[in-house]
């Protein structure tokens, strides 16, 4: 394994302990422990993995998937790339792990096509488990746990990100999220109990197994507990990939990054939060600012209002189109910051238009359209001096 | 289309289809399939994806338009696919880009004339910290400047031409 650094997830842990002490403890008492540690979806919806696992394994059904979430695709994130490239045992391991908590014989990668690439290096890595006895029939010398995982590539979709996306295009479709209920843990892949986590999530899980929920406790704060996995990039002097306890601040983060000088930082990616200097005294944490991971630091020079646009020309291009909120929403965003960079926006246009965002807020479908506004209300709301009343400069 | 290529293309997509159990739920792999031999997924070959897997060809076609990597139109032989997303965008995208187009005389969306190269916006490669990044077809490159997109697109241009075996060859 990689020579990394962190509370957690790059601590040191010997090959298959977890999935050793899961099978030790039983279903039941697997389940426990990884509710007991309060461990919470790490792709940043923030669903505790313990009751998601405890909901698919009590629901009925002979078939029963598990599936990992690796199309990682908000702008800034890169964290399950390194998962995937240097800890693939640690993600496979956990990805049996949950297969024996819930009962699942099955599992699938959801690979992005933007990582295909790493195909062949993960390959290996499976082939290998089949050797050890770690995946295939009776895993570990025990009889009645079979459980095996195939790799699917995704083929450039961000929304796909989301669970009802993925499970959909796992079975062919276009990438457009379901209504829910019914919850993939009952009905998911192929109408069959399913339960989708991120690869952060089951990266996580062999250590809590092998150590214990009170070790993981033991890190960050008390309604987010355990470690994250930060993809630091933008104007900082070391970029990349850091664990850091839940619950650090703004600030803090700056200074293991080198990047003090910022004048804001854009956490959780392009659906994420724009956080300016004056509250870099906030905790990234559930209960704060909540992220998958995705840390984007602006430095002084920065125009955030071009920040604002790169994100919603991304919004407007990865909409799936299906309900209006979003499509709609998003371009009319995108006009209107275009118009702000001419400077030609009144103001009672501008807050009908963050109406439309709360609109959009409540009304779409899935968290794509949920959240696109997000930046652009947090950049309007803090950088407003900034962007008003330009003077059109032709380029 | 030849009739020869239709029946070349035909059987393909028979041997995917039975690969997969003409099972629909294949049906991204098998386009994926398609459109890394053919470049793009043509009409005749939706139809007979859909004859296969036992579903309407409209089916095929809103999944095709619907992924960014799968295509109705001929790509070229290499797809460039620059990212655009703000990590990249900040590290110098733009001056990347001029070049790309610079070196390949066409603009973005576009494909040469000669089929072989298409160049491509694409949303964030996950290459945040090493950016700018772009791909080519599977392959991705960091921390681009203008002289190594030259250097990219010469070695890819000389994967072309009468001399190819004898180089591929002494290799």
């Amino acid at each position: 394994m990689a020579n990394r650094q962190g509370p957690i997830i790059f601590s040191a842990i010997e090959p298959s302990a977890g999935l050793k002490t899961a099978l030790d403890k039983g279903r039941p008492g697997t389940i426990a422990e990884v509710r007991n540690s309060g461990l919470k979806g790490r792709g940043g919806a923030g669903f505790p993995t313990g009751v998601k696992w405890n909901l698919a394994a009590s629901a009925r059904g002979d078939r029963k998937f598990v599936i990992c979430n690796a199309d990682e695709g908000e702008p800034g994130t890169f964290k399950d790339r390194v998962l995937l490239a240097e800890y693939a045992d640690l993600v496979f391991e956990g990805m049996t792990i949950a297969g024996y908590a819930v009962g699942a014989k099955e599992g699938i990668l959801y690979l992005r096509g933007e990582y295909a690439y790493l195909r062949s290096h993960l390959e290996g890595v499976l082939a290998a488990r089949r050797e050890n006895g770690l995946l295939g029939k009776g895993i570990l010398g025990k009889d009645d746990f079979d459980f095996d995982i195939t790799i699917f590539m995704g083929a450039g979709a961000y929304v796909c990100g989301e669970e009802t996306a993925l499970i959909e295009s796992l079975e062919g479709h276009r990438g457009e999220p379901r209504n829910r209920p019914p919850y993939p843990v009952t009905q998911g892949y192929l109408g069959c109990p399913s339960i989708v986590n991120n690869v952060e999530t089951f990266a996580v899980t062999p250590h809590i197994l092998a150590k214990g929920a009170d070790w993981f406790k033991a890190v960050g704060t008390d309604r987010s507990t355990g470690s994250k996995l930060f993809s630091v990039s933008g104007d900082c002097e070391r970029p990349g990939v850091y664990e850091l306890p839940m619950g650090i601040t703004v600030a803090e983060l700056l200074e293991h990054v080198g990047g003090e000088n910022a004048k804001a930082v854009q956490i959780g990616g392009a659906s994420g939060h724009c956080v300016p200097r004056k509250d870099f005294s906030r905790t990234i944490a559930y209960e704060d600012v909540p992220t998958g991971g995705s840390i984007i630091v602006f430095g002084p020079g920065r125009d955030m209002l071009a920040v604002a646009k790169n994100f919603m020309e991304f919004f407007v291009e990865e909409s799936c189109g299906q309900c209006t909120p979003c499509r709609v929403g998003n371009v009319k965003i995108l006009e209107c910051i275009e118009m702000l960079e001419e400077g030609r926006c009144s103001i009672e246009y501008l807050n009908e238009i963050i109406e439309l965002c709360r609109t959009m807020q409540v009304a779409s479908k899935c968290g794509l359209g949920q959240s696109s506004p997000n930046a652009f209300l947090s950049i309007i709301e803090h950088f407003q001096d900034e962007i008003l009343g330009r003077v059109h400069v032709c380029r | 289309m030849l009739e020869s290529e239709r029946n070349l293309l035909r059987k393909d997509i028979a041997e995917l289809c039975e690969k997969y159990g003409h099972d629909r739920a294949y049906l991204l792999p098998i386009l994926e399939a398609v459109q890394e031999k053919y470049r793009h997924v043509s009409d005749v070959a939706m139809q007979e994806i859909a004859d296969g897997l036992g579903i309407h060809p409209v089916e095929v076609y809103s999944v095709v338009t619907f992924y960014a990597f799968l295509s109705a139109e001929p790509k070229g032989n290499f797809i460039i696919r620059l990212c655009r997303t703000i990590s990249c965008d900040m590290a110098g995208k733009d001056a990347i880009a001029r070049q790309l187009e610079n070196e390949l005389g066409i603009g973005f969306g576009e494909t040469t004339p000669d089929g072989r190269f298409t160049l491509e916006w694409t949303n964030c490669l996950g290459m945040c910290d090493q950016g700018p990044a772009m791909m080519v077809n599977d392959v991705v490159f960091t921390q681009l400047t203008p002289r190594k997109v030259h250097e990219i697109i010469s070695e890819c241009r000389k994967q072309f031409g009468p001399y190819t075996l004898q180089e591929k060859e002494a290799r």
